[in-house]
C-alpha cells in the first residue's frame, strides 16, 4: 500500500522537470545567434517506466531518462544590423515552438494535478483503514 | 471456536486486499499517463471476487512452473490484464486519463464500503463483549 507514495510520487518528480524544461525553453524562446549550432535548442524530457526498483508488475513509477534537443532548424532572419549577424548579414533565433510549449505546460500541470489527487485519496483511505473499529 | 478473519468480516478483508491492489496498478496508470508506449494495465475485479467467493474454476499454484490448467491458458482471476483502449494514441501510450480517474474513484469507493462494513461489524461485536453496556 506504501508503494501508492511512491508511484505518485515518480510521476509529480516527472511532470515537474517536464515543468522546469518548459520554463527554460519558454525563458529561452526569443535567443539569437550568428551561427545555427550557437542557438538555444528546445529541449524535451524523455519518459520512461521503471518498475525494478519497485518489485512487481503491479506498481510501475516513471522516471525521466534524459533531456533530447530538439532537432528542428532554428529559424533564419536577414538582419544585417543585428550586432550577433554573421558575415552574409543572417541571425539564426531559437526553435522553441512556443505554443507548443504553453500546451506542454497545461498537459504537465494537469498530470501533475492528477497525481496529487491520487496521493491524497490513498492517503484518505489509509487513515480510514488504521482508525478502524475505533 | 476458532476465529478467523473470514469468520468475523466474510469476503471484505480479501476484497480490501484486492482493492489496495487494484488501486496501486490504477496509481501507475495515472503516474504514466505521459509515457510513451505504456500500457494501462487493470485487474478483472468481477473474476477476483467469484474466486474469493469460492466460485474457483482453477486449481491453486504455488510455484509458477507448476501446469497451467485454466481453459487454453486464458488470464487467471487475479492477473494483470492490458485494458483496451477508446482512443489510442500515436505515441503508443494507453492511459485515458478519464477513464483511470473514474476507476480510481470506484476502487476508492469499494474500499472505503468495505472499511466502513468491517468497522460496523467490529463494532457490534464489542458492543455484543460488553453486553451493550
Amino acid at each position: 500500500m506504501f508503494k501508492i507514495f511512491d508511484i505518485a510520487g515518480s510521476g509529480m518528480s516527472a511532470q515537474q522537470v517536464r515543468l522546469n524544461t518548459v520554463a527554460s525553453n519558454l525563458a529561452n524562446a526569443g535567443d539569437v545567434a550568428g551561427s545555427p549550432e550557437e542557438v538555444y535548442r528546445s529541449r524535451q524530457p524523455v519518459f520512461s517506466t521503471f518498475a525494478d526498483a519497485l518489485g512487481d508488475a503491479s506498481s510501475v513509477g516513471v522516471h525521466v531518462r534524459g533531456i533530447v534537443e530538439s532537432t528542428a532548424p532554428p529559424t533564419q532572419q536577414y538582419s544585417p544590423g543585428h550586432p550577433q549577424a554573421n558575415e552574409d548579414g543572417y541571425v539564426f533565433s531559437s526553435n522553441v515552438n512556443t505554443v507548443e510549449e504553453m500546451v506542454n505546460m497545461m498537459s504537465a500541470s494537469r498530470s501533475y494535478q492528477n497525481n496529487i489527487e491520487v496521493l491524497n485519496t490513498s492517503k484518505e483511505l489509509m487513515m480510514r483503514t488504521l482508525t478502524m473499529g475505533q | 471456536m476458532a476465529i478467523t478473519t473470514e469468520k468475523l468480516f466474510g469476503v471484505h478483508a480479501t476484497a480490501l486486499k484486492t482493492y489496495s491492489n487494484r488501486n496501486r496498478v490504477l496509481a501507475s496508470n495515472i503516474a504514466n499517463a505521459d509515457t510513451p508506449n505504456y500500457k494501462a494495465r487493470d485487474v478483472d475485479f468481477k473474476q477476483v471476487l467469484k474466486q474469493a467467493t469460492g466460485g474457483t474454476s482453477t486449481l491453486h499454484r504455488t510455484h509458477a512452473r507448476h501446469m497451467d490448467t485454466s481453459p487454453n491458458g486464458a488470464a487467471r482471476p487475479g492477473d494483470l490484464l492490458y485494458r483496451v483502449p477508446h482512443q489510442p494514441s500515436l505515441d503508443g501510450n494507453t492511459v485515458e486519463s478519464d477513464v483511470e480517474q473514474a476507476q480510481f474513484a470506484e476502487n476508492a469507493m469499494r474500499y472505503q464500503a468495505s472499511v466502513m462494513l468491517i468497522d460496523r461489524r467490529i463494532k457490534g461485536l464489542v458492543s455484543a463483549i460488553k453486553g451493550g453496556r
